[in-house]
């Protein structure tokens, strides 16, 4: 419910990315704090997994013991019997219940829920909250990360296109390191999986969802604390597209071997039998690729953040000259691991993406072989 | 979090384990005799290994505790 | 599983599919088509450079073996013209030596013949001087009438010491 001592792990994970002078005085805070860190470092991760209304850059608890929040709010739009939008910092990072017309809001576990003015919040029997919720449409941190990744996506390709109008055919600046990954993606994961002859129209799909999952995936490594393709919507979304486009590009014989996988090598009264099975695994096959594609990037990245901020965490915990620097340590190294990760979750998402889109728009001379 | 839970999931992290892990490993074998087909190796293993790993991880959601 | 459905959200899938259909159409206008493009363009301009080498490559092999033949023929040609003079050479000296043998043959011949007719002059001319002489001999002979036997010989001996055969 609240922001649990964000601004010490915040730090430390600008601490990361080398303040070193921090790190005293966040020590000599938490151990003022107590016991009841570990709880507190828990809800941290919890709320840092999930998408925000706002953009805290870090927090921090002054002198009189008062929450400062450094960041700036987002636009809130919400669908509750008509629109409502309103600036998140009415919500006061949580604290507060927000009027919007004649309804009133709250924010729980970073979710909107309409209460009365008190801001009271019923839960079931599991502790899950039964208040209304509201559509929401809001312009999150990651939709405003989605926009910016957006923005900076078309700066570095559009120069790059251009690039090569101005410098006869030849990259330059940052084209130069780009260049060879769109290349690869052209020659190892579209031609070699889709073919020679039909490569081309999924290209544009294959490097934008590329470069877009490398790039989130990356900004999650920052210490801005963004989680976007951590998030099950996100996949879901990008799932959807490739699930969406290699059904509509399907070829005939596609579509012929998921109804008929058989074909013409066994009679129709032997084919019956063993096609009330072979169907419905077909079909579900068909749902089961995207699903797997959209639950590993989701659970990859959702992992990899877990990881880094336990250890991050641990080091609160230990709070002696063993166990803090250990966990420093493992923290460092994961985190290396995770620029591979995330290159390497963006790789499968659209090696798969070509696998399918190759399975889909394969013409009759390989339907034999499988 | 249960136990039975919590085994179920470690059965499903050792079993889903094994098999990319044995997939991983033939196919290591497969581009040690055929170095020339190790394109074709890695896009059978990286399906299949995909395959499994998408079954693990709809297991493992499956006995995931509801929050 | 209900975890995962409590944690999605309407409103970023609707976002996200929006914002990344968006930057999906703009990039596809604004940016792959003209990587792609130029990448193409340059791959297409290398091969038809190198096409292009190969072609030249082979013209030269072509020009070089044109040349290498014109060079044959040139010798060919030289060497017969050589032989065509070494021929008309070894003619002419040939022809002029037979006209030169006949020629000095028949200075030998005419010389012959006019030693002969001389000499056939000359052993007339002998003939008619040994006949005088005999005559010239015989009448000395007869006139002295030389008892002496020796005296007799002696005549003839200064008789012969005096004839010289001119």
């Amino acid at each position: 419910m609240h922001y649990p001592n964000m601004a010490k792990i915040l730090f430390l994970l600008v601490l990361m990315t080398s303040l070193t002078g921090f790190g005293k005085e966040v020590n000599a805070e938490i151990a003022e704090e107590g016991k009841d860190i570990k709880s507190e470092i828990d809800a941290y991760i919890q709320h840092h997994l999930k998408d925000a209304h706002d953009f805290t850059l870090f927090s921090y608890t002054d002198g009189e013991g008062t929450k400062k929040h450094v960041g700036f709010p987002l636009p809130v739009i919400l669908w509750d019997e008509g629109l409502h939008l309103f600036s998140s910092s009415k919500f006061h990072h949580g604290e507060t219940v927000a009027q919007s017309g004649d309804k009133y809001y709250k924010l729980y576990h970073s979710k909107i829920y309409r209460t009365d003015a008190q801001g009271a919040i019923n839960y079931d029997e599991n502790h899950h909250p039964t208040n209304v919720k509201p559509i929401d449409f809001s312009m999150t941190k990651s939709v405003l990360m989605i926009i910016f990744t957006g923005l900076l996506m078309f700066w570095l390709f559009r120069s790059l296109a251009r690039s090569y109008n101005k410098n006869d055919g030849i990259a330059t600046g940052a084209g130069r390191f780009f260049e060879p990954v769109i290349l690869y993606i052209r020659d190892d994961i579209a031609r070699s999986n889709i073919g020679e002859k039909r490569y081309e129209k999924y290209m544009p799909f294959l490097l934008t969802i590329f470069f877009f999952i490398w790039f989130l995936n990356m900004f999650g490594l920052t210490p801005f604390g963004v989680n976007v393709t951590g998030n099950i919507a996100i996949t879901t979304a990008l799932a959807l597209l490739t699930f969406l486009i290699t059904n509509f590009t399907g070829t005939k014989d596609y579509w012929k071997h998921l109804f008929d996988p058989l074909g013409d090598s066994m009679p129709w009264y032997g084919k019956l039998p063993l096609y009330v099975i072979l169907i419905p695994i077909e079909l579900l096959g068909l749902f089961i690729k995207p699903f797997s594609l959209l639950i590993r990037l989701y659970a990859n990245m959702q992992a990899g953040h877990i990881v880094i901020m336990s250890l991050i965490g641990l080091m609160f915990i230990f709070k002696n000259w063993i166990g803090s620097p250990l966990s420093f340590g493992l923290a460092f190294a994961i985190s290396l691991i995770e620029i591979l990760v995330a290159l390497l979750q963006a790789y499968i998402f659209t090696m798969l993406s070509a696998l399918y889109f190759g399975f889909a728009s394969e013409e009759h001379e390989h339907a034999e072989a499988h | 979090m249960t136990i039975p839970r919590i085994v179920g999931a470690g059965l499903i992290v050792i079993g889903v384990g094994v098999g990319i892990g044995r997939i991983g490993g033939q196919a290591m074998e497969a581009i040690a005799r055929q170095p020339e087909a190790y394109g074709k190796i890695q896009t059978a293993m990286l399906i299949v290994a995909a395959l499994i790993e998408g079954i693990g991880f709809a297991a493992l959601f499956a006995t995931a505790e509801p929050a | 599983m209900e975890q995962l459905l409590e944690e999605f959200s309407l409103g970023l899938f609707f976002w996200q599919t929006l914002l990344f259909l968006l930057l999906l159409f703009l990039l596809w206008k604004y940016a792959w088509k003209p990587i792609l493009g130029a990448v193409n363009d340059r791959e297409e301009g290398i091969k038809n450079a190198l096409a292009a080498a190969e072609d030249a490559k082979k013209e030269m092999q072509n020009v070089t073996a044109d040349s290498e033949n014109l060079l044959k023929e040139a010798r060919a040609e030289r060497e017969a013209m050589l032989r065509d003079a070494r021929d008309i050479k070894e003619k002419m000296l040939a022809d002029a030596k037979g006209q030169a043998k006949a020629e000095g043959d028949k200075m030998i011949k005419q010389a012959k013949a006019a030693i002969e007719s001389e000499k056939k002059a000359a052993v007339a001319d002998i003939k008619s001087h040994v006949a005088n002489l005999s005559v010239d001999i015989a009448e000395k002979v007869l006139k002295e009438q030389l008892d002496n036997k020796e005296r007799q010989l002696k005549i003839i001996d200064d008789f012969l010491d005096d004839v010289t055969l001119k």
